[in-house]
């Protein structure tokens, strides 16, 4: 009588009631290991997803402002004050290859600007007074909070136009029949400009027309401080050729910058701190890996019996250890799951407050499934085969 | 000629200082239709033999054969093949998954098979009436009695319709009444063809079987014999 038998089998379908009969009886473990993984997935996902919506408002923003502005000052000055440059580097830059507009600018040096003559003069504020030409308004691509800007007739004469941080320092919020005490002289304020991003020493300038400003300060035409728009795809290159222009003689000393460049080294900052935060994300998700691992070892030290009967009942090894896996990886997927959710809604939250364009990168939320998953696969391996390696005899010893 | 279990010169070796020989040359058939009483003190090593005829441990030697199959050649899957077809193993202590419904216990005795779920459960619907649990179904494991769970255990060796069905002291939990009725459920599923080796001390067990053997330190010391109608030996 010998009776054929097959191998020992255990259906697809099987699997995930088998596979699950941990989590189910034991609720609250498995409750808190999802906790943990979850933590770990939300800190992964909420980080590249704040630091993906933020960079996507910054490079908005950069659109928005454009890359192709360049300023050149002259590299000597020490204290931060503005030195001149040659009479003729603005006409020069003008004509450089690939300028499609620049506008000189001038720091007039122990000017100050007040809101009455009764300040002593050696008060000066943080504001400068600068002397410029109509075209700064289209060269920085700015706009106007109120009134108007210089124009050819009125640069001839004490007319003055506030950049925003200057007109709030003097208390001046709107421009009818305002006057303001620059050097020594009643001035007219016209208008007063909104912040300039790529151009914040104008937000602290009291802008007044070259004329007149030779005319009450003895403004002698050297520039101090030259705005460039350059044909945004030779920016670089331009930038290379305007020093030589500025000052033939030495044009080592002449500095240029890309007042953009700031906006794109915050990108490259809020990148960096990226890293930092998405490593200790990592470090929460392997400590929500290592609690899995334990909750796993608990769980094949206390149903060892069980482990025992399933081999009795024509388990093979292979399916007791494939059950312990599909248990922790359940268990991770949960966490991975929960910890997508809870990741995309602090990221919503912060750009809501910040008023950012929610952007939640999808290689985020794959990649936080899938990092749960793989931490789920090396919790739960450990515990899988010490569970399979159990001799059913063993097993079955009452604990 | 093929036995439902055959020992031939088994022993069972555990390592250690010094090693215990728990099983030493135990030879033993048991024939399809049989029940056998193995009889003997603690220690006497019967548990070992049970589990070596239960295919969950190897013999260091000597050959144990289940329904023709030699267990000590078989890999573990094939080996695991043989429990899931072939054996049917009932505890002292039950082992039910006590959150589980009887039924879902009972299914549990197919599950390493692949026979699909809603199968499982007819077919363990059918034992769980035929010991007698017909109004305990539906019922979590660990709401039963004793008793009922020594039945629900017997249903899931049962279900597989297994070669031998072997029980380790399968009255050794439960009060005199209920282990009476276990022990009479036991002789009933006799009479109806299925062959049971149970493990016992208990004198009561071993007077309700019709063939006896005796172990003490590993050996065989006495065997009352096969039922002359179905065995060949005296």
């Amino acid at each position: 009588m010998t009776q054929p038998f097959a191998n020992s089998r255990l259906r697809a379908a099987d699997l995930l009631p088998v596979g699950t009969l941990g989590l189910r009886t034991r609720r609250l473990r498995t409750v808190l290991s999802v906790i943990g993984v979850a933590v770990g997935v939300a800190a992964l996902v909420a980080v590249l997803g704040i630091t993906r919506s933020s960079q996507a408002d910054l490079l908005a923003r950069i659109d928005r402002l454009g890359t192709n502005l360049l300023t050149v000052v002259n590299g000597r000055a020490l204290s931060g004050d503005e030195v001149p440059l040659p009479v003729t580097a603005a006409a020069s830059i003008g004509r450089t290859d690939g300028v499609l507009a620049s506008t000189p600018t001038a720091v007039m040096n122990g000017i100050g600007a007040y809101r009455t003559d009764r300040v002593p003069a050696y008060r000066g504020g943080s504001m400068t007074v600068r002397a410029t030409d109509p075209s700064l308004m289209s060269t920085l691509d700015g706009r106007l909070a109120r009134g108007v800007f210089l124009n050819d007739a009125t640069v001839r004469y004490p007319v003055a136009v506030l950049g925003y941080n200057a007109a709030t320092s003097l208390g001046l919020t709107d421009v009818d029949g305002q006057r303001i005490w620059v050097g020594g002289h009643w001035y007219a304020v016209a208008g007063i400009l909104e912040p300039l991003e790529l151009a914040p020493e104008i937000d602290w300038s009291v802008l007044i027309g070259n004329p007149v400003a030779a005319q009450d300060f003895g403004y002698d035409g050297h520039p101090s401080r030259i705005y460039v728009r350059a044909d945004t795809p030779r920016t670089a290159q331009v930038a290379d050729l305007l020093a030589r222009a500025a000052d033939p003689q030495s044009p080592s000393e002449v500095n240029v910058s890309r007042p953009s460049d700031a906006l794109a080294a915050r990108l490259a900052v809020t990148g960096a701190g990226t890293a930092l935060f998405l490593g200790l994300g990592l470090v929460a998700l392997c400590v929500g890996g290592i609690g899995i691992a334990n909750v796993m070892i608990i769980g094949v030290l206390e149903r060892r019996n069980e482990i025992g009967v399933r081999r009795a009942l024509g388990a093979a090894r292979r399916h007791i250890g494939v059950q312990f896996l599909t248990e922790a990886l359940l268990l991770a997927v949960l966490g991975g799951m929960v910890g997508v959710a809870v990741g995309c809604l602090v990221t919503a939250g912060v750009a809501h407050r910040e008023n950012w364009a929610l952007e939640v990168p999808a290689v985020a939320a794959w990649g936080g499934l899938l990092s749960a998953l793989a931490i789920g696969a090396v919790a739960g391996l450990y515990p899988a085969l010490r569970a399979a390696r159990l001799a059913p005899t063993e097993a079955l010893r009452s604990v | 000629m093929t036995f439902a279990l055959e020992l031939d010169r088994v022993r069972k070796v555990y390592p250690g200082e010094p090693p215990v020989e728990s099983v030493s040359g135990v030879s033993l058939t048991v024939h399809s239709g049989e029940l056998v009483a193995v009889v003997g003190p603690s220690g006497s090593g019967k548990t070992t033999l049970l589990n070596l005829a239960a295919g969950l441990e190897r013999p260091t030697s000597g050959s144990v054969r289940v329904a023709g199959h030699a267990i000590e050649r078989l890999p573990d899957r094939r080996l695991s093949g043989l429990r899931a077809y072939c054996l049917g193993v009932v505890f002292q202590q039950f082992f039910l998954l006590e959150q589980q419904t009887a039924l879902d216990n009972v299914a549990g005795g197919l599950l390493y098979r692949g026979v699909a779920a809603a199968q499982r459960r007819r077919a363990a619907a059918e034992v769980l009436e035929r010991v007698g649990l017909a109004h305990r179904v539906h019922h979590r494991a660990g709401r039963l009695s004793g008793g009922e769970r020594q039945r629900v255990a017997i249903a899931r060796a049962l279900v597989g319709r297994p070669v031998v069905v072997l029980a380790d002291e399968p009255t050794g939990n439960l009060d005199s009444e209920a282990g009476a009725g276990i022990l009479a459920l036991l002789r009933e599923l006799n009479h109806e063809g299925t062959t049971i080796v149970v493990v016992t001390h208990d004198a009561d067990v071993a007077a309700a079987a019709a063939r006896r053997v005796d172990m003490r330190d590993g050996r065989v010391i006495k065997d009352s014999g096969s039922r002359p109608e179905v065995g060949s030996m005296p």
